[in-house]
């Protein structure tokens, strides 16, 4: 369980986040959704300890990301983490790219590193590309291993932020496609995202932000088919 | 009685170590030079504005005062502390710490060319800092340099030629002993000139073709 209270987060003098409290239990899907610079994606950096907190209390399973003694790294393999940029390492193929942090962060041997990410790459449906070099592939499927590349290190949570943002309209079809298939597979995630029917359909809960704060929180039907707030309102007729 | 006797085959042996000590003192700068370059190179494009000043002036003394100088001035300075170098080592050290100079700023670049996001990425997956160095950083960073890196190697090739002044063998000064032997400059010359083109041109060969291969 992601326990998130009462989060500030601030960059030099302009406060993102306005104490945030948000809580995502095992196996639940909650989309984030907000104006740009609303501080959904940083609330997602806060949760990895890519960024730092200025207050309040992330728990993972229990475990406080922000305390100093809290091993960063071990924390990091339980949540995996795709970007709106796939970030794919260029020097190394489709394979090596999955295989690489099992190998280096968990120790497991090169075969048994390859077949775990043969299995997910596999399940993202880039099996047969896994000697190519990702700089040869299109955005979509280079987002499928970065989804894949995450999934390898068997993280039980999944923080996606923007993943389709940066994709060409007709290239987005297959990343949320991917999405759905973890979704059904059980899997507890944090999807930062502007795909608002996408986010109607997977969600169990939708988190509506406007200016560092959770303006309106609740199931899918209550958030975009029905919002109390008049913000969430707004935001809504302009996006749908 | 004649002074001077002419150049011929026997010559081919003491032309041969010259061509072998330029390639010996060559390959132990640019590695030492590598080495050094890299880990400074590292420094450069990691550390805070403070350590890169003074670094930076360091690397700006030893770039800008002309080679021939440092190993004039660093040669007499030992020899009159009372330790004096083989000519060999004291222009190892020199050669060097220029070669290194240069490499700084060729593998800072190289560093400086790893996306921040592409880092940032690994260090999601819980890759620490120093694997992601070894598994991401330094081989994206050094695939570019290549070609810079040859560019450096082949003008310490070149600039090992000043190594003579302090005494070391290499080939522009055994040249220099058959010239003032046989007074045959011109043709020694264009000998030593060829020979200097045969060691660099096919480092820089081989630097267009991996070029060529990167830009693919």
């Amino acid at each position: 369980m992601i326990e998130i209270k009462g989060v500030h987060k601030s960059f030099g003098d302009l406060e993102v986040l306005k104490g945030i409290d948000l809580d995502v239990k095992k196996g639940e899907v909650v989309s984030i959704i907000g104006a740009s610079g609303s501080g959904k994606s940083t609330l997602l950096y806060c949760i990895n300890a890519i960024e730092a907190i200025n207050g309040g209390q992330i728990l993972v399973d229990g475990v406080d990301v922000h305390d100093k003694n809290t091993d960063k790294n071990q924390l990091r393999q339980n949540l995996g983490m795709v970007f709106q940029q796939w970030n794919s390492f260029p020097h190394l193929t489709v394979l090596e790219n999955a295989a690489l942090a099992p190998q280096v962060v968990k120790g497991f041997s090169k075969e048994k590193a390859e077949e775990i990410a043969t299995k997910e790459l596999t399940h993202v449906g880039l099996g047969d590309k896994l000697h190519e070099y990702p700089t040869k592939m299109s955005g979509g499927q280079q987002q499928r291993l970065a989804i894949a590349r995450a999934l390898a290190m068997d993280p039980p949570y999944m923080l996606f932020d923007e993943v389709t943002s940066a994709l060409d309209p007709e290239l987005v079809g297959e990343v949320l496609d991917t999405l759905r298939l973890l979704r059904d597979d059980g899997m507890t995630m944090i999807c930062v995202t502007h795909e608002i029917a996408f986010a109607k359909e997977v969600s169990d809960k939708v988190a509506f932000f406007h200016k560092g704060l959770i303006e309106e929180m609740g199931t899918p039907q209550q958030v975009l088919e029905n919002p109390q707030k008049e913000r969430t309102k707004q935001f809504l007729s302009k996006v749908l | 009685m004649n002074l001077f006797t002419p150049i011929s085959w026997n010559d081919a042996g003491f032309i041969l170590t010259g061509v072998l000590n330029t390639v010996y003192i060559s390959v132990v700068a640019i590695f030492f030079g590598t080495i050094l370059g890299l880990i400074l190179g590292f420094a450069r494009a990691e550390c805070n504005k403070i350590v890169n000043m003074c670094l930076g002036g360091v690397l700006d003394i030893l770039k800008s005062v002309p080679l021939i100088i440092q190993l004039i001035l660093f040669s007499t300075f030992i020899g009159a502390m009372g330790y004096p170098l083989d000519p060999f080592v004291a222009g190892s050290i020199i050669l060097s710490l220029y070669t290194m100079a240069f490499m700084v700023e060729v593998f800072r670049s190289g560093f400086d060319n790893v996306p921040h996001a592409t880092k940032k990425a690994a260090r999601s997956l819980g890759m620490s800092y120093w694997q992601t160095v070894r598994h991401i950083s330094i081989p994206i960073g050094m695939r570019s340099v290549l070609p810079s890196w040859i560019g450096v190697g082949l003008s310490v090739i070149k600039d090992s030629a000043l190594v003579s002044v302090i005494g070391y063998m290499e080939l522009l000064r055994t040249a220099e002993q058959l010239i003032s032997r046989s007074q045959q400059a011109v043709m020694i010359l264009v000998g030593v000139g060829l020979f200097y083109f045969l060691i660099s041109y096919p480092l820089s060969l081989y630097g267009k073709y991996i070029e060529r291969k990167m830009t693919r």
